[in-house]
């Protein structure tokens, strides 16, 4: 914070100075846009919602009298004649994190005022989000496939098939909103919106680099979203 | 407009420039404030009427918007309470009345009374009314998004209402909603009803989280000059960590919402575990009824904070004025303010101690639950104080306030008895319950609205409230809530059950008999009483006094406004100043008995004012 300049202000530094800092007047967060900061309590608020789904997962998982399905089997993909466990959410993942490469590319170009590289950058994490979503679709038909419903499956508990459409579902839904902003700004950013402050056609406020750093940070949070759901899905 | 502010205040005002402008220097100038780090905020005008009385983008309209919308389920609920009343002192006298009713007016109020009434009143109408002008800014901070968050609410408020005409009606499974019954076939609005409630929560929770980023962030990000974190007036305070409890309760709801409705409509069973109906098995098995009983008290416990704390707040405020004396320990109010809210996400489970949770559960969240009345207490001590040796003035506002600490010590108290296990499992489920939660969340924060609309009102509408009126509405309602709760905790003690449509020829029935019929009658006219108010309104709007500015002498910014009622963009030409906190009254030596949170230390003759 302390090579920020914020007129006529003096950062203090450890403990005491942070409660000054925090403090103040005027603003909390010195230099931090409302947008950023709207975005990160969201993301707080978010935090909460999958917390309540995935702890209601675990308490689901220990207290159904029923065993719980292998996941290394239910969620295994043949290659070549081979079942490979997790082949599929390996992938899924890998292009998930790339994505968040290339968002975090975008902002620094997008900082930097190269409007080019920032669109394309975009546009790729658009469809590496695009990608994701369409992997999950096939993952959610194989399993349907399978004979897994939300309310059955022919593995084990029911409440595997219950979690599981439902939390990845919500995950996902998050992922194709996120997909969808990321089509719109890549628009923007090619048509100059965010050089030229042209006023946003349903909130007409003036558009800003600033818009790509959030969306990023909803997107960066999606994807460590899927970290924890991977983990508590498909490794435990 | 400084000029003119200043001279009403009694003080003769330097040039205004030195004022607002950056061109005084750190040394030496002692009414130097350093200068904005954010530019002037880019708002959109309405034009036409569509866009600035129905899709305004005005935090002042929209929390018109929001007060109207609620108090219209406001009164939807009090009449439900009414029907209530009138079956349970005068068993079977509306003939259309059966049990299936009763069970649907009882949650239909509660569910309308906690979030569509008193969270939406507070957070949504004096939130955004009031969180702007007292921090000096010029609206929320993403005006377009509070737009949408008014209209969510509103769409919210409307499927709850339509639940009342869907085949089955309304549910009736209680306000908590407990699955499994719910959503099985018997209770009554188990088919469309309780799926419209959950969709309408599940609206209400996405309505409000983006009513609440525009609250912390104009709160956190956009104060003006000046206005530092501990010279906020406590409305702010209250307002502002409500809203963070909000922001992180709710998910809770939205979850157990989401999940309950996927064990109706698709047949899930997150919630609900073997059942067996006359002897057949349900489809259902294997899930976690008391799952939902924790996501719902998660999100239920501090939701009673989402709705006490913007109350304690404006309750504050509102008693350090009108009794022209500080608040008593306002660095002390609060860290209360912050670490009830805080606390309150520790102690849910106190309302499962008959759930059947292991008993060590409760004995902790009883631990944690009696903690709670420390910072609380510490908040009474603190009213009190700030009205000792006060310049009191007995109006309406002050007689609400006063009302406020007698209902919510009354209810505080009953609050300790519930929280300890071995006293609350024989009075779970009865009246005693239903006395101390009325008490302690519906009539003691109903106080301080009633007590903020009289105080506030002059500065949305520019003119007064009939004081007369005033004072008859509050008489009859402070003495007839009495009459009401009070002989309910007696009911309670002699077991009398709640939520139960008659007592049949039970033993309870002989000796409450008389009490029941005389809390119905109670309540028929306090509800009627309440139609005061709305009759004082609409006369004031038309024939009322006009207020001119600042008719308390109030020091916060909201008085402060280039005119009155503020117009879109609440400040005028330039913003204001901040030079102290807003409880400079009655200040020894002053020329006045308030100094106004724009008065300059220059201004300040005479006197020794503390820094603040």
């Amino acid at each position: 914070m302390s090579e920020q300049k914020i007129a006529d202000y003096d950062f203090k530094p450890g403990f005491k100075g942070m409660a000054h800092d925090t403090g103040s007047d005027q603003t909390m967060f010195k230099g931090v846009h409302w947008g950023k900061a709207m975005m990160w309590i969201f993301l707080l608020s978010d935090t909460f919602v999958f917390s309540c789904f995935l702890i209601s997962y675990m308490k689901g998982r220990a207290s159904t009298p029923v065993e719980w399905p292998n996941p290394s089997e239910v969620f295994a993909l043949d290659a070549f004649g081979v079942p490979v466990p997790l082949l599929l959410i390996a992938i899924m993942t890998f292009v998930l994190i790339t994505s968040s490469g290339t968002m975090a590319l975008a902002v620094k170009y997008g900082y930097e005022k190269n409007r080019k590289m920032c669109g394309w950058l975009v546009l790729a994490t658009a469809l590496g989000g695009l990608t994701f979503v369409g992997m999950q679709a096939f993952e959610w038909s194989k399993l349907i496939h399978e004979g897994v419903r939300p309310w059955e499956n022919p593995f084990g508990a029911a409440q595997f098939g219950s979690f599981f459409f439902m939390i990845t579902g919500f995950h996902g839904t998050h992922v194709s909103i996120g997909v969808i902003f990321l089509f719109i700004y890549a628009y923007k950013v090619f048509a100059g919106h965010y050089e030229n402050g042209k006023r946003g056609w349903f909130t007409s406020m003036k558009g800003d680099y600033v818009e790509i750093e959030i969306l990023g940070l909803y997107w960066h949070f999606v994807d460590l979203v899927w970290v924890f759901i991977f983990a508590f899905f498909y490794l435990w | 407009m400084s000029d003119e502010l200043n001279n009403k205040s009694g003080y003769q005002t330097q040039s205004s420039e030195t004022m607002n402008e950056y061109s005084g220097t750190a040394v030496g100038d002692m009414d130097y404030v350093r200068p904005a780090e954010v530019a002037e905020q880019d708002l959109y005008h309405g034009h036409t009427f569509l866009t600035k009385w129905v899709f305004c983008q005005d935090a002042k309209v929209i929390g018109v918007q929001y007060f109207l919308t609620a108090v219209f389920t406001g009164i939807v609920g009090l009449i439900l309470s009414w029907l209530m009343r009138l079956q349970l002192g005068f068993p079977g006298l509306a003939g259309f009345m059966t049990a299936e009713h009763y069970y649907q007016f009882v949650t239909m109020h509660g569910m309308i009374m906690v979030v569509y009434f008193l969270t939406a009143l507070f957070l949504g109408g004096f939130g955004n009314y009031l969180i702007p002008l007292m921090v000096g800014a010029r609206d929320m901070v993403f005006p377009y998004v509070n737009m949408l968050s008014f209209w969510m609410f509103f769409v919210a408020v409307a499927v709850l209402m339509a639940s009342f005409f869907v085949p089955g009606g309304p549910t009736g499974s209680g306000w908590t909603l407990y699955p499994p019954q719910a959503i099985l076939e018997g209770t009554p609005g188990s088919g469309a009803g309780i799926l419209l409630m959950l969709i309408s929560l599940s609206l209400f929770v996405i309505g409000f989280t983006m009513g609440g980023l525009n609250y912390l962030i104009t709160v956190l990000q956009a104060r003006t000059r000046g206005m530092t974190l501990m010279r906020m007036p406590l409305t702010v305070w209250g307002i502002f960590t409500a809203t963070v409890l909000a922001m992180l309760a709710f998910p809770a709801l939205l979850v157990s919402s989401i999940m309950m409705t996927l064990d109706k409509v698709l047949g899930t069973s997150f919630f609900m575990p073997t059942i067996l109906k006359a002897g057949e098995v349900l489809e259902y098995g294997g899930g976690s009824p008391i799952l939902f009983q924790h996501l719902f008290w998660f999100f239920g416990h501090p939701e009673v904070y989402i709705v006490a704390l913007p109350a304690f707040g404006i309750v504050s405020d509102l008693i350090s004025v009108h009794s022209r004396k500080n608040i008593f320990g306002y660095r002390m109010m609060v860290w209360a303010i912050v670490g009830i809210g805080a606390l309150s996400f520790f102690v849910w489970a106190h309302h499962m101690y008959v759930s059947g949770m292991n008993p060590w559960f409760g004995f902790f969240f009883a631990t944690t639950t009696l903690i709670i009345a420390v910072p609380t207490a510490m908040k009474v001590y603190n009213w009190i104080l700030t009205l000792w040796r006060g310049n009191i003035r007995i109006n309406t506002v002050m007689l609400w306030c006063l009302g406020f600490i007698v209902t919510f010590v009354n209810g505080g108290i009953t609050g300790i008895f519930l929280g300890n296990v071995s006293v609350d499992v024989p009075l779970s489920d009865t009246y005693f319950v239903i006395a101390h939660f009325h008490m302690v969340m519906g009539i003691a924060p109903l106080m301080v609205i009633m007590g903020a609309v009289y105080h506030w009102f002059p500065l949305v509408a520019g003119r007064m409230l009939d004081e007369g009126l005033g004072k008859l509405h509050f008489w009859i309602t402070f003495l007839g809530a009495y009459s009401i709760y009070f002989p309910m905790h007696y009911l309670g003690f002699i077991g009398v059950p709640r939520r139960y449509f008659e007592m049949y020829d039970s033993p309870y029935m002989t000796s409450a008999v008389g009490m029941n019929e005389f809390i119905s009658i109670a309540a028929f006219i306090v509800g009627a009483a309440q139609f005061i108010l709305i009759y004082n309104i609409i006369k004031t709007l038309k024939t009322g006094k006009p207020a001119g500015k600042n008719p308390w002498k109030a020091n916060s910014l909201e008085w402060h406004t280039s005119t009155v009622p503020p117009e879109h963009g609440n400040f005028g030409e330039r913003l204001p100043v901040v030079h102290r906190w807003p409880y400079d009254y009655s200040v020894p030596g002053a020329k006045d008995d308030f100094i106004a949170q724009t008065t300059p230390p220059s201004e300040v003759v005479n006197t020794e004012v503390e820094k603040t």
